[in-house]
């Protein structure tokens, strides 16, 4: 197992605001909207450069994405910001109908996603949003590891031409991936090669599976953990190369079991190479009020599942090869 | 009295144009029996002035319309008229109006940028949306230092909808004052008229007391269009957008069709066709 470090921790939508102020600087068309959120969505820097490209909507997130499609007629690449849940559900028509129907150059940029919103407890806390946003023909979902990531996907995503959703957190989590990645949209990040299962881990969670690849080691079970910040376009050759070696899967995601990247894995391994899989994500379930590592606890998103999910998936292995 | 002849003559034309796309949406909509003729024929006068006089526009469509006035169409179902006056405008053969609503067409029920067709810039169909992002072009504009100004046409019974009227807060707010709106005022909706599905109220009053300048025009009499078009444009870039309040009959130019919640969306069968192109001479070609 490759070792992982930290000297710091940070929150993901830090790394977004960090990455918007550098994309305005690199063109000029880069222009931000809020509803209302500009601390959360840590927009400040971007409004303190920028002042006349920034348009705060107000808490009306339905003309939020209408004025952001219009304003991509005339050349601008419009970044929304507010809370995963009212970039996703609350807005779902305007998304389709004016955004990826109409093919705008939208990036939907949505903080505080998943569980880890923590005490605010279920109505934020928006567990759907991958589903909702993949099956949307035309967009790109994406959904990063940690600050540094998140930074560098957002400065990718405005040289990136077409609709996207970009996925990331509140809570402060290890930094461990390097400040000057290259991020390329699709193309899956490998973690750490192994030989007995393949994680394949989204967000938050990757670095779960860090944690959970180390405990693995110790019991002597080499996991391949594969890093799929990009959830549509998925990297199937990364994910087909994967499996090949290890024949068995463990998806991990802070997102409900149905419709996110678990079944994106299962639906691509039905048609190609049906395999034992195990699922870490929120058993169809809404959220509630806790703190982010109670509520990972509890509804089964920490490294302790991920090693348990590894365990029963190895034992299907195991029960198909005798 | 040379220019006043002119106008006359320019009036007259228009009439002509607009005879003939009330042809053309009539035909539309009864080649595939379906699609939306009462609003289509009560918005004619209203997009053939805005088409044929009052927006600087080419028919070498882009997207992106520089220095170019962008028109929006909110209320995305009357999409035959708009249809017509783009083919008729040059935007596309007139031929391609006989696909409409018809398999591998461009001419979708409601418009759409995903099959390219030159014009739209936007979909629309699901109600409420348009105005948001007609500011979102006229900001655009703004950023740009674009002359252009932005129209869009919306229906009395989408106001119903909770996003125009956080559009409605939003745009004065930000002296969005290169935009000219207008509502279709025909009072009716699929259910009925708008006064019993979902009372509008004092329309003049609300949009003034959102901050708009409201005007008012006949949007069946294609001279007071054209005038209270040109005043609006007189407005603009004073600090506040500009929303007018147009009146029209639902059907206007087919006597059985006129007035009424019926022919919202119902196509005319080959009977009723031929009583309606009677109504509706031209002395242009039909495609």
């Amino acid at each position: 197992m490759k070792k992982y470090t930290y000297t710091e921790s940070k929150d993901t939508r830090s790394g977004f605001g960090a990455g918007l102020v550098e994309a305005g600087r690199k063109n000029k068309d880069v222009v931000a909207l809020c509803a209302d959120l500009v601390g959360s969505l840590k927009m400040g820097d971007f409004i303190k450069e920028f002042p006349e490209r920034f348009v705060q909507v107000g808490i009306a997130e339905a003309n939020m994405m209408g004025i952001a499609a219009g304003m991509t007629i005339g050349g601008k690449i419009p970044f929304t910001g507010t809370f995963a849940n009212f970039s996703t559900g609350r807005v779902y028509d305007q998304i389709r109908q004016s955004i990826a129907y109409s093919d705008k150059n939208v990036k939907i940029c949505a903080s505080h996603a998943g569980l880890t919103l923590g005490e605010d407890g279920a109505t934020h806390q928006i567990l759907e949003d991958i589903g909702m946003m993949k099956m949307l023909p035309g967009m790109t979902v994406i959904n990063p590891c940690d600050y540094n990531q998140t930074k560098a996907a957002t400065m990718a995503i405005a040289e990136y031409e077409g609709p996207v959703y970009l996925r990331f957190g509140r809570p402060v989590i290890p930094v461990f991936t390097p400040a000057d990645q290259e991020f390329v949209i699709g193309k899956a990040w490998m973690v750490n090669e192994g030989t007995d299962v393949s994680i394949f881990a989204t967000g938050h969670l990757v670095w779960e599976a860090i944690k959970a690849g180390e405990k693995l080691a110790e019991m002597g079970i080499s996991a391949e953990i594969i890093n799929i910040h990009t959830i549509k376009p998925l990297d199937e050759e990364a994910i087909l190369k994967s499996v090949a070696k290890t024949g068995c899967v463990v998806s991990a995601e802070e997102h409900n079991r149905l419709g996110g990247l678990g079944d994106s894995i299962a639906q691509l391994l039905a048609k190609t190479t049906p395999l034992p899989m195990e699922y870490v994500a929120v058993n169809d379930s809404f959220g509630e009020s806790g703190t982010p590592e109670q509520l990972m606890k509890k509804y089964g998103l920490d490294d302790a599942h991920i090693v348990q999910a590894v365990q029963k998936v190895m034992e299907r292995k195991q029960a198909l090869a005798e | 009295m040379q220019t006043e002849e002119k106008a006359t003559m320019q009036l007259e034309e228009l009439e002509q144009v607009a005879k003939q796309v009330r042809r053309d949406i009539v035909r539309m909509v009864h080649g595939c029996q379906s699609g939306h003729p009462g609003g289509s024929l009560g918005c004619t006068d209203y997009l053939v002035a805005l088409y044929f006089r009052i927006m600087t526009h080419s028919p070498e469509f882009n997207m992106n319309g520089e220095g170019e006035d962008l028109f929006f169409l909110s209320n995305g179902h009357i999409s035959p008229v708009w249809y017509s006056v783009l083919a008729r405008a040059g935007y596309f053969e007139v031929s391609e109006l006989k696909t409409f609503r018809k398999l591998d067409s461009r001419l979708q029920g409601h418009p759409t940028t995903h099959e390219e067709l030159p014009g739209v810039r936007i979909a629309s169909g699901s109600l409420g949306q348009g105005l948001s992002v007609a500011i979102g072009a006229a900001l655009t504009k703004k950023l740009n230092n674009d002359p252009g100004l932005v129209f869009t046409l919306h229906g009395d019974g989408e106001l119903q909808e909770g996003q125009i009227w956080e559009a409605a807060l939003f745009a004065p707010h930000n002296k969005v004052d290169n935009l000219i709106s207008t509502i279709d005022v025909n009072g009716q909706q699929i259910d009925g008229p708008t006064d019993r599905v979902l009372a509008l109220g004092n329309l003049r009053a609300k949009w003034e007391a959102f901050g708009w300048d409201v005007l008012e025009m006949n949007g069946n009499d294609l001279a007071d269009v054209i005038r209270v078009l040109e005043l609006a444009k007189a407005k603009t870039r004073k600090g506040k957008p500009i929303m007018i309040l147009m009146q029209t009959n639902m059907g206007h130019g087919v006597d059985f069709m006129m007035g009424s919640h019926k022919w919202h969306g119902v196509a005319p069968n080959d009977e009723q066709l031929s009583l309606a192109l009677n109504q509706l001479t031209s002395n242009m070609q039909d495609y």
